[in-house]
């Protein structure tokens, strides 16, 4: 089982027609690069392909210098890379996040980055691309996974605010993508007071402001004075729940939006309130589904919890084989170090 | 269903016992009959399913999960009924289901599932967990197989349900008894919607009197003539009520200190009051374990504590005793309003009359002035306590002319316990608290030296999370950031060598030898006295000075 299109190498999925890597984790000549999360788009690679959105999110966090040269790709648009045919599709995970096609005339490699099915109102959805070696994630690749609904688990945190009006609700959220989903969701429930945010989330969600996406009032911590917030949603970064900073608010409800919410022991071993399971990662109907849209003959999984989507794979008749891919975090459970000074 | 599914999510989640309480408050007036009646007998406690076992449940999902899949997943839950909940497939008609959600309402699967044969079971459960939502699905499961386990005990249930009407907590305990699933009476009630229901006063449950802790100087506006003493026993305050039913048979109740039930840990017992054919009274005394004649450290009693069931082994090795030091109530009279000289003396006439091994008195100690009681106190052997001295940890006052007030009133009782033991530990470890302490460090392991091969070393022999003050609380957590050596998820290691660490005096009521600890000891209510931030760590304590306070 294996391609001469796509191999696996210590740096990364490597295009040897291309002679470029899918999301290297350690500096290369050349990167295509599927997504703005820190484990996806490191600094420092000789030439680097990417979305607009993923390139400003990259200069947002590295400088603008951060690869020797930038190349914006538009969605849909054939590109020939030596040898390679090369396009983006979105992948409906973040701002800017696409699938990579690889192919030439035999066959079509798609390398998914991180993605997922559910609607998200800050970036264009997940489109299907037929191939014949479909590369996915598997960060919740296991048949419990089933996220429920965005919106009835934001519902959940309309409730229990009405219950404790006098309480702060600090949600920790990712950063990236996951702490500005929420405010549009948020919105979309009928939230319309001021949402508070810490410092580490205010750079990102100014781009995605910048970029068009309405995310209501935005008011920042540092700017609010003495006052403890009490009634209020304050998003921070997962690792400042359960810091130090937390100690200004009114009595904080520790609320934490992730995938990982789904298992109450993973909820309670972090001291969460008021789990929130909503995930920017596709759940096992998502994964399995999109594995049988994409008509794939064979699935690799880079990362997550590949064996028991390797057996279903397998089951289905598929060859399927995990790549044990190391580097690729997972920044739902919180690791969220490059954004944050807090301890965790 | 969904709400008393949605009640436990939010209750296994909340930390703070007001947080917990509001949750179940808010569901009992928002809730219907039946519902909210069975949604209570399940958090009291009060409903088994006798047909529906684990291993059924696990059949189930085998006939709907790759057993790969399943044992994946299992794996990473780490709980049956979770990950069932999990891994149920959804429902096919999805419509139909919600339509049909009144069929998994909880009073219907409480009172089928009280009326179903072991046959039926399967095929009922498949159509529950088919229309439930995976919550619902959990919540059902958890239910059936009897592990709630979300830390609300039948106390804080019935506080909560006190504050529906406002009335005191002891009035639901004084009504309690007489009721069953789902208690619609009491509800009525409390909506004030009917007459408070019948106490049913044999075997209610009375909140005890408690004692203030007393300072020395207390002593000096005291007069010891108002005051009688007994010794304060190291065992687990019981409260043994009987009397006769409804039906007439003859009930009887065991009681601990925060009015749960646990009858059902002392068989034993309960069938001892049942022989000695005592009835229609309720005693307070202590639950000892008395073996040849002589009262047990509280270690051995600890055997017999937190179990469901209990084997004949462990009832032949360690066979219960009460130690009676009040009488509550007597003949359909409740002696609570009289004085405690007269109620003692009731008490010891009913103990003399009903002869029974299981029962004994308290025996009062004699003293003249404080200084007399400070020597019984320092050695109770020599006083009356003879061979039971060791499970004694201090003595009582109570004040003759006391009545028997529920709660913890100022000025009748006093208990002066035993000083503590006290040793200088090493702070190795700390963990990040909970709910309102999520923020600090505020759980601290320590360890006290021992020769090990590479040299002198410390070994962990405890963990304690309070007796030190806020302000304290901030200097301990701020040491413990400064200090950080290595990080284990909530948990850090702090510096703690010859050269340096943080001594943390202990103060503590006991040690015992223990199996579960690296140490091999296992301290018995530790706290922290004293942070000893001038005290070189190598000057701290051995363990063998903790293991000569063993008992022998």
């Amino acid at each position: 089982m294996a391609s001469s299109l796509l191999v696996s190498a210590p740096e990364g999925l490597y295009c040897p027609a291309g002679d470029f890597f899918v999301d290297p984790v350690r500096p290369v000549r050349r990167a295509l690069i599927t997504h703005g999360h820190s484990d996806h788009a490191r600094a420092g690679h000789g030439a680097v392909l990417a979305t607009t959105e993923t390139l400003g999110i990259m200069a947002l966090r590295y400088g603008t210098q951060f690869a020797g040269t930038q190349q914006p790709v538009r969605l849909g648009e054939a590109l020939r890379i030596g040898d390679a045919d090369v396009s983006f599709h979105p992948a409906g995970h973040v701002l800017g996040s696409a699938q990579i096609a690889i192919g030439n005339t035999r066959e079509r490699i798609v390398v998914s980055g991180d993605y997922k099915r559910a609607a998200d109102p800050t970036c264009l959805p997940f489109e299907v691309v037929p191939c014949d070696i479909f590369i996915t994630e598997a960060t919740f690749g296991l048949p419990i996974f089933h996220h429920p609904k965005a919106s009835e688990e934001v519902g959940k945190l309309i409730a229990s605010l009405r219950l404790f009006p006098e309480r702060t609700h600090m949600v920790g959220a990712y950063t990236l993508g996951k702490a500005q989903r929420l405010m549009a969701l948020i919105r979309q429930a009928g939230w319309d007071r001021p949402v508070y945010i810490h410092g580490a989330v205010e750079k990102i969600t100014d781009f995605y402001i910048a970029e068009g996406i309405d995310l209501g009032e935005i008011r920042k911590v540092a700017d609010v004075g003495k006052t403890k917030l009490p009634g209020e949603i304050v998003i921070c970064p997962p690792t400042s729940l359960a810091d130090a900073w937390s100690r200004r608010f009114a009595d904080p409800v520790s609320c934490f939006a992730s995938g990982w919410m789904r298992t109450r022991a993973r909820a309670r071993q972090r001291g969460v309130e008021l789990p929130l399971v909503i995930s920017d990662h596709a759940d096992w109907p998502e994964l399995t589904r999109t594995i049988e849209e994409t008509g794939c003959r064979e699935v690799w999984v880079t990362h997550g919890e590949g064996d028991a989507l390797v057996h279903w794979a397998q089951t289905q008749g598929l060859k399927a084989m995990p790549l044990h891919m190391l580097g690729y975090g997972d920044e739902e459970d919180g690791g969220d170090q490059s954004e944050t000074a807090a301890e965790t | 269903m969904n709400r008393f599914a949605e009640l436990l999510d939010r209750l296994a989640f909340e930390p703070s016992r007001n947080g917990k309480l509001r949750l179940l408050t808010d569901y009992f007036r928002h809730t219907g009959d039946p519902d909210r009646g069975y949604a209570l007998a399940a958090l009291t406690g009060a409903l088994s399913f006798a047909n529906a076992k684990p291993a059924l449940i696990r059949g189930l999902i085998a006939e709907r999960v790759d057993p790969v899949l399943f044992a994946l997943s299992y794996d990473y839950v780490g709980d049956l009924s979770e990950t069932v909940a999990l891994l149920w497939p959804a429902s096919p008609r999805p419509a139909e289901a919600a339509r049909n959600s009144d069929a998994a309402a909880l009073a219907t699967i409480v009172e089928t599932l009280n009326s179903a044969g072991r046959s039926e079971l399967p095929r009922l459960i498949v159509t529950w967990l088919d229309q439930l939502d995976e919550k619902g699905r959990w919540a059902l499961l958890k239910l059936i197989t009897g592990g709630l386990r979300i830390g609300v005990s039948a106390r804080l249930a019935k506080t909560a349900l006190a504050a529906l009407n406002g009335c005191d907590v002891n009035e639901i305990e004084d009504v309690w008894p007489g009721l069953s699933p789902p208690y619609l009476p009491l509800f009525a009630w409390l909506d004030g919607q009917g007459a408070k229901p019948a106490a049913d006063n044999a075997v209610q449950f009375r909140t005890p009197m408690l004692a203030h802790a007393i300072e020395d100087k207390d002593f000096e506006t005291l007069d010891p003539r108002d005051y009688s003493a007994e010794w304060k026993w190291d065992g687990i305050r019981i409260q043994v009520a009987c009397g006769a039913g409804r039906d007439g048979r003859n009930l009887v109740r065991l009681y601990s200190r925060t009015g749960e039930d646990i009858s059902a840990a002392f068989p034993d017992l309960v069938e001892a009051i049942h022989l000695s054919r005592l009835s229609d009274v309720c005693f307070d005394g202590e639950l000892l374990i008395v073996l040849d004649g002589k009262v047990q450290p509280f270690g051995v009693l600890q055997q017999r504590l937190n179990r469901k069931t209990v084997s004949a082994k462990l009832m032949a090795d360690y066979p219960p005793h009460v130690r009676a030091y009040d009488l509550l109530y007597e003949n359909g009279e409740d002696l609570r309003p009289l004085p405690f000289s007269q109620r003692r003396a009731r008490l010891e006439a009913c103990v003399t009359q009903a002869a029974a091994p299981w029962l004994d008195l308290s025996p009062q100690i004699a003293f003249a002035d404080w200084p007399a009681l400070a020597a019984a106190r320092a050695d109770p052997a020599a006083a009356n306590a003879g061979d039971d001295a060791q499970a004694v940890e201090g003595v009582m006052l109570k004040r003759a002319d006391s009545a028997y007030v529920p709660g913890r009133p100022k000025g009748l009782w006093w208990k002066w316990k035993r000083d503590p033991f006290a040793l200088d530990a090493v702070l190795m470890y700390a963990q990040r608290g909970h709910g309102k302490r999520s923020s600090y460090y505020s759980d601290y392991t320590f360890g006290l030296w021992r020769t090990g091969q590479g040299g002198d070393e410390l070994v962990p022999v405890g963990k304690a999370y309070f007796g030190f003050t806020d302000e304290e609380l901030k200097q301990l957590d701020r040491y413990v950031r400064d200090h950080t050596i290595n990080r284990f998820g909530p948990v850090r290691e702090v510096t703690a060598t010859v050269e340096e660490g943080l001594v943390l005096e202990v103060a503590f009521e006991g040690v015992q030898r223990s199996t579960r600890h690296k140490s091999g000891v296992a301290m018995r209510f530790p706290r922290i006295s004293r942070i000893r931030w001038d005290k070189p760590s190598r000057d701290a304590d051995w363990l063998e000075t903790l293991e000569k306070l063993i008992p022998a």
